[in-house]
C-alpha cells in the first residue's frame, strides 16, 4: 500500500476510503450529502461507524443523560461539514432553527441587566456533578469580552463591547438579540455558540436578562 | 529567583508544599495589581524550570509507585507485569509509550498505554479490571495517582527525552486516526460543543486561558508530549484518558467510557499530529 498523508486522504476521501481496505467496508466508500446513513465523516468513516463508537462509549444512560449524547440534525450536518456547510445546507438549517425559536409570552425582550450581569459570568450548569436545582449560567465570559471592567473574558466570539451603543435598544434590536441567544443557529448556521433557549440551557427568562445586559443603556456593557 | 525559594522548591515532595511554594512566590512578586491567572501562568513557567529535576516534581513519585507496581508479582497469577508486550515485545519498557496508542494484532485493536496495561494486568496477572475501570482517576487532592495512572507514569516516562514516533500506518491504526478526527468535529450535547469549538483557531482564549490549537504541529507536539503530567491544581498525576474525559464533561457530556474506542481514538489523532516531537513526562502544569 502507497504511503499517504492525512492531507491526501482528505483530498481524496472516495479514493482514500478504497485504499483503507480493511478499515473500511465496500458499502462505506460511498460519500453521500446529508446527514443520512452513509455519510462520510472523516476519511473512511461513515456516520454510522462514528455512532457506533460512539453508543458503545456512552452505555447504559438514564434518558436524560443519553439524550445529550445523540446528535440532532443540524449537529449532525454542522459536525459533518465541519461547521462549513455549503449553502442549501445553510439555509435549510437556518429555516429549521428559526422555526425552534419560542418568545416571551409577556411580549417584553428586556429583563434585568443585573441578572444578566451574573448570568454571563457564570459558567456553572449541566457537567456531571452540578447541581441541577441550581440555575445554570451563560458562560458568555468564556467567549466574549463585555463590560469593559471584567478583564477575564475569552475570543471564542466577538467582542461585545458597548454593544447596545452600537445596536441600539429599539424593540427590532431587542428582538433580534433575544433570537440571536435563544438560538445563535437561527442566524448563522454552524455558529460556534450555544443554542441557550434551543437546548433549555437557559430559561426565557434568563435570556431576557442577558438580552438587558447587552441593550440596557444603564448596563455596565454600555458604559 | 532567592535561594531560598530555590532550596524550598528542591525539597517539594506533596501538593500541599507546591501551593505553598506558588503562594510565597505571588508574595514577593511586587504585583501592581491583583494577579490574574496569566501572572498564575508565567509563575507556573517560572516554577516549572525550577522543579524540572525528579527530586522535586510531584509526578515522579506516581512514576515510583508505578515502576514498584510494574516488577511486583501481583494478583491471582501472582506474576509481575515484566513480561507485558506494549508493542516492542514482551518486556521492552523503553521507548514503549512512544510509539503508543498502535495495533495489537492479540486483540485486533488499536491500543493506548493505559488499555494495553489493563490487558496486561487481566492476562498476565490475572486481575479483574473491573474496580480499576469503574474509578481510574485519583481524586482531587487524595492520593495523587491510582494504580493505573501510576503505571502509565511510569511506562510513559520510560520514553522520556524520545521522539513521539506512532507511526499509524496499519489499516486500523489509520481508521482509528480518521475516528479520532470524526470525533474531534462531533457536536453534541447542551453546548452544542465539539473538540474544534475550543481548539479550533490559533491563539484562542476561555476567559483567560489559552487554548492549544492542535492543528499547529508545535502545539500539539508540545500538548501530547507533556503527557501524563502533574497537576498543581488537582494535586493529581494526569494521563491523557483523564484530559479527554474532563473535556468531554467541560463539554456537559456525561462521562465518556474509560479506555473506550472513543478516546483512544481521539488519542490516536492527536498522537499522530504531535509526531516528531519530544516526550518530556510527567510534566508539571496548572
Ligand atoms: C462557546 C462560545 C460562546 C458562548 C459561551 C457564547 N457565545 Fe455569543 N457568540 C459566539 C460566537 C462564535 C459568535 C459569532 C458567531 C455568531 O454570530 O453566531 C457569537 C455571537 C454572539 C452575538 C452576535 C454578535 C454580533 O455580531 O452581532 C451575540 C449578541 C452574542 N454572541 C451573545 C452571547 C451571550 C449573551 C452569551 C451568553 C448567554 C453568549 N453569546 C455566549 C460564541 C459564544
Ligand atoms: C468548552 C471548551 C473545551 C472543549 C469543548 C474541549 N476542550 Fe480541551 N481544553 C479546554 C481547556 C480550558 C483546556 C486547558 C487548557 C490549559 O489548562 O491551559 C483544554 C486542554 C486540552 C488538552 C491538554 C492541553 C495541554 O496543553 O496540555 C487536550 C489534549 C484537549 N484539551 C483535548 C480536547 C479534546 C480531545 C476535546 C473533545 C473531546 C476537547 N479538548 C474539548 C477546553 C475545551
Amino acid at each position: 500500500m502507497p504511503r499517504m498523508s492525512l492531507a491526501a486522504l482528505a483530498a481524496a476521501a472516495s479514493a482514500a476510503a478504497l485504499l483503507l481496505s480493511g478499515a473500511a467496508s465496500a458499502t462505506d466508500v460511498k460519500t453521500q450529502a446529508g446527514a443520512g446513513p452513509g455519510a462520510e465523516v472523516a476519511p473512511g468513516i461513515t456516520r454510522e461507524r462514528l455512532e457506533q463508537a460512539v453508543a458503545a462509549a456512552w452505555k447504559g444512560l438514564p434518558p436524560d443523560l443519553a439524550a445529550r449524547v445523540v446528535q440532532d440534525e443540524t449537529m449532525a450536518l454542522c459536525s459533518q461539514y465541519r461547521n462549513q456547510p455549503p449553502q442549501a445546507v445553510a439555509d435549510a438549517i437556518l429555516a429549521r432553527e428559526k422555526k425552534n425559536v419560542t418568545y416571551p409570552a409577556d411580549g417584553k425582550y428586556l429583563g434585568s441587566w443585573k441578572n444578566g450581569e451574573k448570568l454571563a459570568l457564570s459558567g456553572f450548569g449541566g457537567r456531571m456533578g452540578d447541581d441541577p436545582k441550581r440555575a445554570n449560567g451563560g458562560n458568555c465570559y468564556a467567549c466574549h469580552q463585555l463590560a469593559p471592567t471584567e478583564i477575564s473574558y475569552g475570543t471564542l466570539g466577538p467582542s461585545l463591547l458597548a454593544y447596545g451603543k452600537l445596536k441600539g435598544n429599539t424593540p427590532e434590536a431587542q428582538k433580534e438579540v433575544y433570537e440571536r441567544v435563544f438560538n445563535a443557529q437561527a442566524v448563522f448556521a454552524c455558529s460556534n455558540m450555544p443554542r441557550f433557549g434551543h437546548n433549555k440551557f437557559l430559561t426565557i427568562e434568563q435570556i431576557k436578562d442577558a438580552v438587558a445586559f447587552l441593550l440596557d443603556p444603564e448596563s455596565p456593557v454600555n458604559k | 529567583m532567592s535561594p531560598g525559594l530555590f532550596a524550598l522548591a528542591r525539597t517539594v515532595v506533596t501538593a500541599a508544599s507546591v501551593a505553598v511554594t506558588l503562594s510565597i512566590a505571588t508574595a514577593q512578586t511586587p504585583a501592581p495589581q491583583p494577579a490574574t491567572e496569566e501572572d498564575a501562568d508565567k509563575l507556573l513557567e517560572k516554577y516549572r524550570a525550577m522543579i524540572s529535576d525528579p527530586m522535586s516534581n510531584p509526578g515522579y513519585l506516581a512514576v515510583d509507585t508505578g515502576e514498584t507496581l510494574w516488577t511486583t508479582a501481583r494478583g491471582p497469577k501472582n506474576a509481575t507485569l515484566e513480561t507485558c508486550d506494549l508493542g516492542k515485545g514482551p518486556g521492552t519498557v523503553d521507548g514503549a509509550y512512544a510509539e503508543l496508542p498502535r495495533y495489537f494484532a492479540d486483540v485486533g485493536r488499536v491500543m493506548d498505554a493505559e488499555s494495553r496495561i489493563l490487558w496486561c494486568m487481566e492476562t498476565i496477572q490475572g486481575i479483574d479490571t473491573t474496580p480499576i475501570r469503574k474509578k481510574p482517576f485519583a481524586s482531587s487532592g487524595g492520593n495523587p495517582a491510582t494504580e493505573i495512572e501510576a503505571l502509565v507514569a511510569y511506562v510513559a516516562n520510560k520514553s522520556n527525552g524520545m521522539k513521539y514516533a506512532a507511526r499509524m500506518e496499519h489499516p486500523k491504526e489509520r481508521e482509528a486516526v480518521a475516528l479520532g478526527e470524526a470525533l474531534f468535529y462531533r457536536r453534541s450535547s447542551l453546548n452544542d460543543f465539539s473538540c474544534q469549538t475550543c481548539h479550533g483557531q490559533e491563539g484562542q482564549r476561555i476567559r483567560l486561558q489559552t487554548l492549544p490549537f492542535f492543528d499547529s504541529p508545535k502545539a500539539a507536539q508540545a500538548t501530547m508530549g507533556t503527557w501524563p503530567t502533574y497537576r498543581v491544581s488537582q494535586a493529581s498525576l494526569r494521563t491523557m484518558q483523564h484530559r479527554i474525559w474532563d473535556c468531554y464533561w467541560q463539554m456537559r457530556m456525561p462521562d465518556v467510557g474509560y479506555a473506550s474506542e472513543v478516546t483512544v481514538a481521539l488519542a490516536a489523532y492527536l498522537t499522530k499530529k504531535a509526531e516528531g516531537g519530544t516526550i518530556e513526562v510527567p510534566s508539571i502544569k496548572r
